[in-house]
């Protein structure tokens, strides 16, 4: 059993994600946050933007001690009382976040309408995620040098095809469920609207302001030396 | 210098009578769809009102277009910064209630209603919800000044104007109104491409029109917000935004846009614009004063032979520059000079030009005159060209308080607060009707014809060019557009009719909102 959910799981997880990510991607339409802001604004200020970064350092934590855990054990004494109250700040954040959209979801008639089953599942998931994460760091004190020693191995275990379960199946029950959570939303990933994270617009920051498109090379085609039936043509 | 061809558009306001049928073209072809149904990519509005989505002209509210910073621009509300920092939420995005509830009425019911005392009702639901609602607002509900307390009086243009002028603008007897029909300018400078994070946005580069690719937009929701004149739309059950693309599969073909096409007042004339795109960004960044200046000197005299060397090096076609030189626009535009772009201080450089109004302006009443005189025999037509049409030009515009539609209030809206440039603009339109008067009725002296065409830099055979492309111009000439050299092989793939009722052309799979 605990190989099925520590050893084989994290993989269909993650081929699951990496596949069904690409799948939609490649088959175009579908890729898009389908924000509601258009239809509710006011509640939306104080749940998204608490919840976006909440989530997003929550989640750069666990990323820099997975690659970096030397840098995580190093923090100790009264630096690491700070550390985990920031970090455990950024979760409530989020969780408050998460829920006030919940809440908002479910009590405006017009955001029912944008509301597919899959968002409630993703977002019930990620609620229960999140309660999970913050009781582990209140109950399993200093997760963050214990995350560094003892979980990061297993994650590298499984990035290097060696899953390490047997160091897991003696860990806590809630950090057992943790992983599970964790694994399921990285496999439910491909078949809800978190896919918008894939899409970030990170690269508008580098790009020109203005965008014009050729549908073919404008000099080329209008080249009397060579007829444009050489070039070949592009949409059939 | 980096010659480019442009698709460009001249409105005569003068010509509109409000009917909507172009409205109604737009909307029967592409937004007659789940989501898009508040979206009017063509919609006319009255004028004095607040216009769609309400008020959509103070930027103070909608924080769209672009600002002076410094020596260049930036984005009013949008943009690499601002942009991003909001992603989460954007503060300046227009909502539904800025729009309206799209409704219908459950027409069923007038159907199914069992044998009763009373007449059934259809009740009017949501589109969104589908829910009963109570109907609180429509595209277009303050038409002809219905409703002039809550909507025109609250028109973003009458900002500069003194309480006494937009109190004499609101007297019952001086009150007049014109229409103002209004699509997508298809920008030299569009603040939607530049505000979206996805770069899903993008102007085609053989005829400027801007477009949308719809797998690529992530629902920022950026361009909303950028656009000053709101002519893009978020559709709320795809997640992706929309906005008029115009009709470029009947371009490409050479046939005119549906709401070109179906003007019942034929207002509406598309051609070419040979410009050159070095100069955009110059022009965009000038002076106010400046700014309508420098934004029609972009576009190029397609008649220099300079100007056709450098086009055919950047590859435009021949059939492009043929058409360049028959374009309706460049009269309108440059050669006659009577066209403006519609709120040029938002520096997108918009491709669509207005023939500015002249009969609420010059329909100025006095009072007296009129009550002591007749002013028009039914019989004789003699006119009194005293009280209704003033034909002596120094007196017309000698004292703007005499206007029934001031002239700061068009200028507001047509040359960036410049009330001189407007002016301009209506004497000339005021010259020709003198000498087509002068022509046809005869009871204007050819003396007075001349000087009139003389005090705005006219010759007769202009007059008469202006006259017969305003008047007379047949289908052929309103709209001259070449073919894109593309429309065969889009009807070789696909049927236009086929894809009816799908987001745009060319999907492989319907277009379905995301799980």
């Amino acid at each position: 059993m605990d190989f099925l959910l520590f050893g084989a799981f994290p993989y269909v997880a993650l081929v699951m994600f990496l596949v069904g990510s690409i799948y939609r991607y490649k088959t175009g339409f579908k890729y898009s946050s389908l924000s509601s802001q258009f239809l509710e604004t006011k509640k939306l200020f104080l749940s998204s933007v608490p919840f976006h970064v909440g989530i997003l350092v929550v989640l750069l934590g666990h990323l820099v001690g997975f690659l970096f855990p030397s840098l995580f054990l190093s923090i100790g004494g009264e630096s690491l009382v700070t550390f985990e109250i920031v970090a455990l700040s950024f979760a409530f954040a989020a969780i408050v976040g998460l829920i006030s959209l919940f809440i908002r979801r479910a009590t405006s008639e017009r955001l029912r309408m944008v509301t597919s089953k899959m968002d409630v599942l993703i977002e019930l998931l990620l609620m229960a995620q999140f309660i999970i994460g913050i009781w582990i760091a209140v109950e399993l004190r200093w997760g963050s040098t214990w995350y560094a020693s003892n979980m990061t191995p297993y994650l590298q275990s499984i990035w290097t095809l060696t899953p390490d379960v047997a160091a897991i199946s003696a860990m806590p029950l809630l950090i057992q469920l943790h992983i599970i959570g964790a694994f399921l939303i990285v496999f439910l990933i491909p078949f809800t609207r978190l896919v918008h994270f894939l899409v970030m617009p990170l690269h508008y920051i580098t790009r020109p302001h203005q965008i014009v498109t050729w549908y073919w090379d404008k000099k080329k085609i209008r080249d009397v030396n060579t007829p444009w039936t050489i070039t070949e043509p592009k949409n059939n | 210098m980096d010659v480019r061809s442009q698709m460009s558009m001249v409105f005569h306001l003068d010509k509109c009578l409000g009917c909507h049928t172009c409205t109604v073209a737009c909307k029967n072809i592409w937004t007659d769809r789940k989501g898009a149904e508040y979206m009017w990519w063509n919609n006319v509005e009255t004028k004095p009102g607040t216009g769609y989505p309400t008020k959509w002209e103070d930027q103070e509210i909608y924080k769209g277009g672009w600002e002076k910073s410094g020596s260049g621009i930036e984005l009013r509300g949008a943009g690499k910064r601002k942009g991003l920092l909001n992603i989460f939420h954007n503060p300046n995005l227009p909502v539904i209630d800025d729009y309206y509830e799209p409704f219908t009425y459950k027409y069923l019911d007038l159907i199914e209603s069992p044998l009763q005392d009373v007449q059934p009702v259809a009740r009017p639901v949501s589109l969104i919800t589908g829910k009963p609602i109570d109907i609180k607002m429509g595209p277009n509900w303050d038409d002809d000044l219905s409703g002039t307390p809550d909507f025109a009086r609250k028109d973003p243009n009458l900002k500069n104007l003194s309480p006494a002028e937009q109190e004499a603008m609101f007297q019952l007897e001086k009150m007049a109104l014109y229409y103002l029909p209004r699509i997508c300018n298809h920008c030299l400078n569009p603040a939607c491409v530049a505000s979206c994070p996805s770069g899903a946005i993008y102007k085609r580069g053989e005829d400027g029109v801007v477009l949308i690719d719809q797998t690529k937009c992530r629902a920022w929701r950026m361009c909303v917000t950028a656009c000053p004149y709101k002519k893009t739309y978020y559709n709320w059950s795809t997640g992706k935004s929309e906005k008029c693309l115009l009709c470029f599969p009947r371009i490409e073909a050479g046939i005119a846009p549906a709401c070109m096409h179906s003007c019942v007042g034929r207002i509406r004339y598309l051609g070419v614009m040979l410009y050159d795109a070095d100069m955009i960004e110059k022009a965009a960044s000038s002076d106010d004063k400046d700014l309508i200046n420098s934004h029609l000197n972009i576009y190029l005299d397609p008649h220099d032979p300079k100007v056709i060397a450098a086009a055919k090096a950047n590859g435009v076609a021949d059939s492009t520059i043929a058409a360049a030189q028959a374009s309706p626009i460049y009269k309108f535009v440059k050669e006659w000079k009577i066209a403006l772009p519609l709120h040029a201080e938002f520096r997108t450089l918009p491709n669509l030009f207005y023939v500015p109004p002249l009969l609420p302006v010059m329909a100025s009443v006095s009072e007296q005159e009129k009550s002591s005189t007749p002013q028009l025999n039914p019989i004789a037509k003699n006119w009194d060209d005293k009280w209704l049409y003033d034909t002596s030009l120094d007196s017309i515009f000698g004292t703007i308080d005499d206007l029934r539609m001031p002239l700061k209030y068009m200028a507001n809206m047509f040359s960036a607060g410049n009330e001189d440039l407007i002016a301009d603009k209506l004497k000339k339109l005021m010259a020709i009707r003198i000498y087509r008067r002068h022509k046809t009725v005869g009871d204007i002296s050819a003396e007075k014809s001349a000087t009139a065409l003389r005090n705005v830099n006219l010759t007769e055979a202009q007059a008469e060019a202006i006259y017969n492309l305003t008047s007379l111009a047949k289908f052929e000439e309103r709209f001259v557009i070449p073919a894109a050299h593309r429309e065969q092989a889009i009807e070789m793939i696909e049927s236009t009719a086929d894809v009816k009722g799908s987001t745009g052309f060319g999907f492989l799979a319907k277009p379905a909102r995301g799980l």
